[in-house]
């Protein structure tokens, strides 16, 4: 059989790619030096990436990248590089032979599916973890940032990124572009495509660094004891990706009210459209304010925060009692109630950093919200389908398709009384494709379907292995994978992990991080068969 | 350099691809859907408007931009681009008309419109075509270093004696220089070995005389020296130009126009064409006026099909040569294909036109080969060029694969391109290049 897609083409790229991502390892590696700890982990991925690189770049000379071979491309990138990102967990964990004694073997990453688990969930930036041990007894200091650093390589797109570096890319970039970018469609803002892929990277990297110094400075005037230089740089690097991996075990609970009312901005702005700050930056800022997306992000993150800081104002939103085993016991409950309860400034912020933390799809949390009572917990399963802006870093299923839905919607049930009407769907005064908007219905569809079904096999496989769990746990875990949030409830709550899950479970949530994060269809369209027939 | 282009039909997605390797290319059309293919073909950045709103313009940010071509299918819509973009900034404007009376208006002082250059498609469809009448064979004609070179493409018949010679023994002519070999739509530089086959297209620069002579030796049954008897069909804008062209040439050629108004319009302004108002497609008419011994045959009607139809007709009557426009650029192959001799088509011939005018500071002239697969240009060597004072031999190997030097002129001679010849600065060289490296060499030289 004769294959229509050219395969070689796409792999060619993915080879490029992966031979460049030697680059990026090389700042976990000076971070082992810093410290003194074993550089080996990062030298031997290094080789294989090079390696390995070089030799799918050999498949074809000139790579001639048409739609489905950009898809392709796409997808395999992000799988590639997940499979390498894992080596340096799995090296940690066994060891190389001959050369170096294995450095943590307690690690649970020494699982290849937990190393998959884990790589994918920071390159996806979605923030769930399978480590046993959140600390720096069981993991190297370098191994904890290369897991940071993978969600800043993650979030702002490896793809885009090698659409902005290498010059080959330029005529299929905005091909690429558009498989990998989160939201319907890209906006290109330059006539090249690559100088748009530049100012992408370099609104994000700008606002990653200003972060950094930002909670730096914090530190060093004692606002914020605990976020020392590793602490800053290692959120810096999560917080703009919406990503959620902390190197605390607390997540944001760890530091200061400072520190946490500093990442909510930062959260925020990740969860904006990156192409409205470049229109800021070159002279069109009243264009933010323009955007209908825009005003309805703010405008969501407003009315739920607002919601949840009254009911734990009045202390409705917290449990009544620890249960018997979870992730906090009465203790906790009792600290935070007098901390919260009556009191205005803990409650708003609260309230604020963790809908922040869950509509933008960053994971963070600033406190262990399964001690917040089931009704305000559904609220916030409720936000985990909202999502970021398009051309944010975010996941879900974005503010902008919501508003498209809801829009037409309404236009169904105005056509119903004037069947004559034609109502085109407007987008800050443009209408909207028709055809587009069939694109957003099922998108969204795909996304709802995929979130039912496996919520089902999540609850069957954990029933086939005995392990226990209930309906709201198993439907926030694929809410968290499949949206790229991270986080969910009861034993995956944001102080819990997914370890526990089967291995079977655990590699389903890779396909669905994989497929949330590049927005279900260029992975979904390489399992169908008309996507590889002539 | 920035360039805006307004209308991305034919001829502005053809300028958009040629300059969007090396110039910040945005395009403009009102069309969504060619818009959205676009953005995702070329790497332009190309937006949805109306060309001739200000707004539109702004937004594709023609303040800041270096040059904007107008080229929708309207001429005004064109004109009107052209003023607007005045208003907002500097930029060199282009505008592509069909009137020749616009083009008139223009000349008179060339800042009507807010135009700094016109190029008028109709006028030079038909200035291609009286180029290629008399040179049967011929599918392409154009003019050099003021009509002291020629640049010529033969398509070799079954009968041609070059067929199954080597490009060596087919290359005798001092000063002409053989410059590549067109097989099944690929371009190929010519090398001495290759063995030429019926069917292929040749390329050869020289002076004319030499092309003429070529010409006889590659078909010696079509080729004539005198061309008299040349019909034109339709008294359109193009026809009308057409015979008005021959006019100045000395050949008196016959147009037939079937509306009465237009073919008395067409009869007073040109005294020396003989006018006929019948249907072309009359048989009987035409056999009275011997449209079977003409020597060649200008289709120029409204449609693609009416001009097919004419052409073919006339070939089998036994005319030798017959040229026909086309309005649709995907047909020009299939009408050589079916028998048409030369089909010319007003959208690429303006295209030729308008990328050579973003190339004016160096290049003088452009023409494409086999729809911009490869270029001829002619440009004068400055003192930093590449070429300049050193042997072909020596600067050629130094500039990307690619390059034919075809003709060299130096003030009012040629100079015969070999190894050793030196070129030097002032000298007028037309080159055959690969379109792929076309931006890059017209930098080096």
């Amino acid at each position: 059989m004769k294959l229509r897609v050219d395969y070689k083409a796409s792999l060619r790229l993915v080879g490029t790619v992966l031979k460049y991502l030697a680059v990026p390892l090389c700042f976990p590696l000076v971070v082992a030096l810093y410290y003194g700890e074993s550089v080996i982990p990062f030298v031997v991925t290094m080789a294989v990436t090079v390696l390995v690189g070089m030799g799918l770049e050999r498949l074809a000379e000139d790579p001639d990248i048409g739609a489905r071979e950009g898809f392709l491309m796409v997808a395999a990138t992000w799988f590639a590089v997940t499979l390498v990102g894992a080596i340096p967990f799995l090296i940690e964990a066994h060891g190389v032979p001959f050369v170096m004694a294995a450095l943590h073997p307690e690690s649970t990453l020494g699982n290849p599916a937990n190393a998959l688990f884990e790589t994918m969930s920071g390159f996806t930036t979605t923030g769930a973890t399978v480590l046993g041990d959140i600390s720096f007894e069981s993991h190297s200091r370098s191994i904890m940032m290369w897991r940071q650093l993978t969600q800043w390589l993650g979030g702002m797109g490896i793809v885009v990124l090698a659409v902005a570096i290498l010059p080959e890319l330029s005529v299929g970039g905005a091909q690429l572009m558009d498989a990998e970018a989160p939201g319907p469609g890209i906006e290109k803002l330059t006539p090249r495509i690559a100088e748009t892929a530049r100012a992408l990277w370099g609104a994000y990297l700008g606002l990653t660094v200003l972060e950094i110094v930002l909670l730096y400075g914090l530190h060093v005037t004692g606002n914020a004891p605990n976020m020392d230089v590793y602490n800053a740089i290692a959120h810096g690097l999560t917080t703009m990706p919406t990503g959620g991996f902390s190197p605390e075990a607390r997540s944001i609970e760890a530091f200061s009210a400072a520190a946490q009312w500093v990442i909510v901005p930062f959260m925020v702005a990740a969860g904006t459209n990156f192409a409205l700050f470049w229109h800021v930056l070159t002279g069109d800022p009243k264009r933010l304010v323009r955007d209908t997306e825009f005003k309805s992000y703010l405008g969501i993150i407003g009315v739920i925060s607002a919601i949840l800081a009254g009911v734990l104002f009045l202390g409705d939103g917290l449990a009544s009692a620890a249960p018997a085993a979870g992730t906090f016991d009465q203790t906790y409950l009792e600290t935070v109630q007098t901390a919260i309860v009556g009191n205005v400034e803990p409650s708003l912020r609260q309230s604020i950093f963790q809908v922040v933390s869950i509509v933008t799809t960053t994971g963070y949390a600033s406190m262990d919200f399964n001690a917040w009572s089931a009704p305000t917990q559904y609220g916030l399963l409720f936000a985990m389908f909202i999502g970021g802006s398009a051309g944010s870093t975010g996941g879900a299923i974005k503010i902008v398709r919501w508003y498209v839905i809801l829009k037409s919607l309404r236009r169904e049930l105005f056509t119903t009384a004037h069947p004559e009407a034609i109502r085109p769907v407007r987008l800050a005064g443009r209408a909207v494709d028709e055809r587009a908007i069939r694109g957003i219905y099922a998108f969204t569809l795909l996304y709802l379907v995929m979130f039912f079904v496996s919520t089902g096999l999540l609850h069957l496989d954990a029933a086939r292995i005995g392990f226990e769990l209930s309906v709201l746990e198993s439907m926030s875990a694929v809410a968290a994978t499949l949206g790229n949030v991270g986080p969910g409830f009861g034993v995956v709550g944001p102080m819990g992990s997914y370890l526990d899950f089967s291995n079977s479970s655990k590699l389903w949530m890779v396909l669905l991080m994989w497929m949330g994060r590049l927005e279900i269809l260029p992975v979904f369209v390489l399992f169908t068969p008309e996507y590889w027939r002539r | 350099m920035r360039v805006v282009i307004v209308g991305a039909g034919e001829v502005g997605s053809n300028i958009a691809s040629s300059l969007a390797d090396a110039h910040d290319v945005v395009v403009v059309d009102v069309d969504a859907d060619r818009v959205e293919e676009l953005n995702y073909s070329l790497d332009v950045l190309a937006i949805q408007g109306d060309g001739a709103s200000i707004e539109t313009l702004e937004e594709a940010g023609v303040g800041d931009a270096d040059l904007l071509i107008a080229s929708t299918d309207h001429d005004e819509t064109n004109l009107a681009t052209c003023g607007t973009s005045k208003v907002l900034g500097e930029a060199f404007t282009i505008a592509r008309v069909k009137q020749v009376g616009f083009l008139r208006t223009w000349e008179r002082t060339s800042s009507a419109f807010g135009v700094d250059f016109m190029v008028c498609s109709n006028l030079l469809t038909a200035e291609d075509i009286v180029q290629i009448i008399g040179l049967p064979a011929a599918v392409d004609v154009e003019w050099f270093a003021n009509g002291l070179v020629q640049m010529a493409e033969f398509e070799l018949g079954p009968d041609s004696p070059l067929v199954g010679q080597t490009v060596s023994e087919a290359d005798q002519f001092e000063f002409l220089t053989f410059a590549a070999v067109l097989r099944n739509g690929d371009v190929e530089l010519a090398r001495g070995d290759s063995t030429l086959a019926a069917g292929e297209r040749v390329v050869v620069i020289g002076p004319p005389e030499r092309v003429h002579q070529f010409a006889l030796t590659a078909s010696p049954a079509a080729a004539s020296d005198d061309t008299e008897s040349v019909f034109v069909v339709g008294g359109g804008e193009i026809g009308y130009q057409t015979a008005r062209l021959l006019q100045e040439r000395g050949i008196n050629p016959r147009l037939i126009e079937e509306d009465p108004e237009r073919a008395r319009e067409v009869a007073e302004s040109l005294s020396k064409t003989l006018v006929l108002q019948f249907d072309a497609t009359d048989t009987d008419a035409l056999e009275r006026e011997n449209f079977d011994s003409a020597d060649a045959v200008v289709a120029a009607l409204e449609s693609d099909q009416e001009n097919l139809l004419v052409s073919l007709l006339a070939k089998r009557l036994g005319v030798k040569q017959t040229i026909a426009v086309v309005e649709t650029g995907e047909y020009r192959d299939v009408f050589e294909a079916v028998g048409v001799d030369v089909a010319v088509n007003p959208r690429v011939v303006t295209a030729e036109e308008i990328t050579r005018i973003t190339r004016e500071e160096t290049t003088e002239k452009l023409t494409f080969i086999e729809d911009d697969r490869a270029e001829v240009i002619e440009v004068e060597v400055s003192p930093d060029s590449a070429l300049a004072g050193v042997p072909i031999r020596e600067s050629i190997p130094k500039l990307p694969a690619g390059v034919v030097v075809g003709a060299i002129a130096r003030q009012r001679d040629l100079v015969s391109p070999r190894g050793d010849t030196v070129i030097e600065v002032g000298d007028h060289v037309v080159l055959f290049v690969d379109a792929a490296i076309a931006e890059e060499i017209t930098a080096a030289i």
